[in-house]
């Protein structure tokens, strides 16, 4: 069992997310950061896909009940156990009634935390992800989350590995043209080469950016979106959807960030600057 | 059918967008939901997206050739299907009209220089069909509210709208599936779930059906409320 220690505003269990139901109107949700949630479990020798906690800007602490081996990967928040500074991409026994806390920021804004076989909270239509109206939407206090007992002793053969800053530092997203993206005149389509800011408003839902684009084009009728998608909204500026984000929407999507890209969003914050890159 | 001039779009690199004439029209939803049909027949897809005048199609992995799988999908439009037609369906959904549930019915009427009645009347008076679904999970678009009843959005939008709340919003009704913020014009509410996790499908109607409101008093909405809960009630159907 892990407990919660400290409620939170903006920690989930995250995994690959819901597929099979979009059609239903079920957001796919998952893990944002899908590289580094993918590291964390292939280092513990987790299936890929297995749960894991999402928690932003190091808010949180965590009391783990049971002995497992645990693995942090994402953003760097100076993790503790027990008080005792420990390592990033590196796999950690942790002993009964050990706390996990975190501290200084170094670098990114989500940090992932696995642990051996993976979360196992309930699955709800085939996915362990939070989300809106189908589970909890985030971890609060006292609340308790499963994980399997110790399956095999971890052999630390190569649990250390190291991982380039460049994930958490590039401004640059490589994305697709959006299906109007046709429809931008010239100059939106200079402008949208252009680098941009990060704003306060970015949550799991979408990201919304702060120079505006000229804008004269209409709403569409309503169609499907997809996490990563840009809209371009009628006051000229660009939200990127991310994994929380409905099914569909009315606004133009101008483009479609590829899923490094999406990656790389999600571990930005407020004031950060981006540019999109358009791949053929 | 299968006569509409469609447009493919890549979406990011593992979907693809097909678009039909860019309008609401009942002959393009039933057109996309059978094309739909015959494309989830492959197990390459993962999910598909319908739409007013478009249909989402997401693969499992990177679409390789966009050149081909588009013909492949071009051909398979064109081919008739030898399976049968889906079964659609006419849902009548119970609705209470009552004023402690119809916040917006008064002024609705006042503005519209008629009686809540004729609203009500109005709104029951008609089938629906079921565009998609979307916004939320389990809200359904839907299509055929008569010309009177189009009114806009409130002007201040409500921070939290009761589930199962009916309302109208410009040229559109629906019912909120759960406890949400919205702007649109409360008329009623129905005590029936439209999306439970629970359920094998979380939500009963699809793309193609159709939805009739029934109104139903303040007492028979308080027994249909505690025969939801109970799981003894049985949302009545008829096929198309």
């Amino acid at each position: 069992m892990i407990e919660v220690l400290h409620s939170v505003m903006y920690c989930s269990v995250q995994d690959k997310g819901r597929f099979g139901v979009a059609k239903q109107g079920i957001p796919q949700a998952g893990y944002l950061d899908s590289s580094a949630a993918a590291l964390a479990n292939v280092l513990l020798k987790n299936n890929e896909k297995d749960a894991v906690l999402e928690i932003t800007f190091g808010q949180g602490t965590f009391k783990f009940k049971t002995a497992t081996y645990i693995c942090i990967t994402g953003a760097n928040f100076s993790p503790k156990l027990n008080g005792q500074a420990i390592a990033v991409h590196q796999v950690y026994y942790v002993a009964p009634d050990t706390v996990l806390s975190f501290g200084k920021r170094m670098y990114g804004a989500r940090t992932y935390v696995a642990v051996q076989g993976g979360i196992q909270s309930e699955k709800v239509l085939g996915s362990r992800s939070f989300s809106f109206s189908i589970t909890p939407q985030t971890l609060t206090k006292g609340v308790l989350l499963a994980i399997l007992p110790i399956q095999e002793e971890h052999t630390a053969s190569f649990s250390k590995v190291r991982v380039s800053k460049t994930h958490f530092t590039t401004r640059y997203l490589p994305c697709f043209k959006g299906p109007e993206y046709a429809k931008l005149t010239k100059e939106q389509q200079v402008q949208l080469a252009k680098s941009f800011t990060i704003s306060e408003d970015n949550n799991r839902v979408g990201c919304r950016l702060q120079e505006p684009l000229e804008n004269k084009l209409s709403p569409i009728l309503t169609a499907a979106v997809l996490p990563g998608t840009v809209q371009l909204t009628p006051s000229g500026k660009c939200i990127v959807l991310l994994q929380d984000c409905q099914v569909t929407g009315g606004y133009p999507r101008i483009l479609q960030l590829s899923e490094i890209a999406m990656a790389r969003i999600s571990q930005k914050i407020a004031g950060d600057t981006i540019q999109f890159v358009l791949e053929d | 059918m299968s006569t509409f001039h469609l447009t493919y779009k890549p979406f990011g690199n593992s979907a693809i967008l097909i678009e039909w004439p860019a309008k609401i029209a009942e002959d393009i939803i039933q057109d996309i939901v059978i094309f739909e049909k015959k494309i989830t027949k492959n197990s390459s897809v993962v999910d598909t997206v319908v739409a007013y005048h478009s249909l989402l199609i997401k693969y499992t992995a990177p679409v390789a050739n966009y050149t081909s799988t588009t013909r492949e999908l071009q051909e398979l439009y064109t081919t008739t299907s030898s399976q049968k037609k889906e079964v659609q369906q006419l849902w009548q959904i119970p609705v209470c009209y009552h004023p402690s549930f119809g916040l917006d019915l008064e002024e609705m009427a006042a503005k519209k220089h008629c009686t809540v009645e004729d609203i009500i009347t109005l709104h029951t008076g008609v089938s629906y069909l079921i565009y998609f679904i979307g916004f939320l999970p389990g809200f359904l678009y839907l299509g055929g509210l008569h010309a009177t009843l189009h009114t806009p959005r409130i002007a201040t939008p409500r921070i939290r709208v009761a589930k199962g709340s009916v309302g109208i919003g410009g040229a559109q009704t629906g019912v909120y599936p759960q406890n949400s913020s919205g702007g649109w014009n409360i008329i009623g509410k129905s005590p029936v779930n439209f999306f439970n996790t629970k359920n094998v499908a979380p939500i009963f109607a699809k793309p193609g059906d159709r939805i009739q409101f029934i109104p139903i008093t303040l007492a028979t909405f308080y027994e249909v409320e505690k025969e939801v809960a109970n799981k003894t009630y049985t949302l009545k159907s008829s096929l198309l």
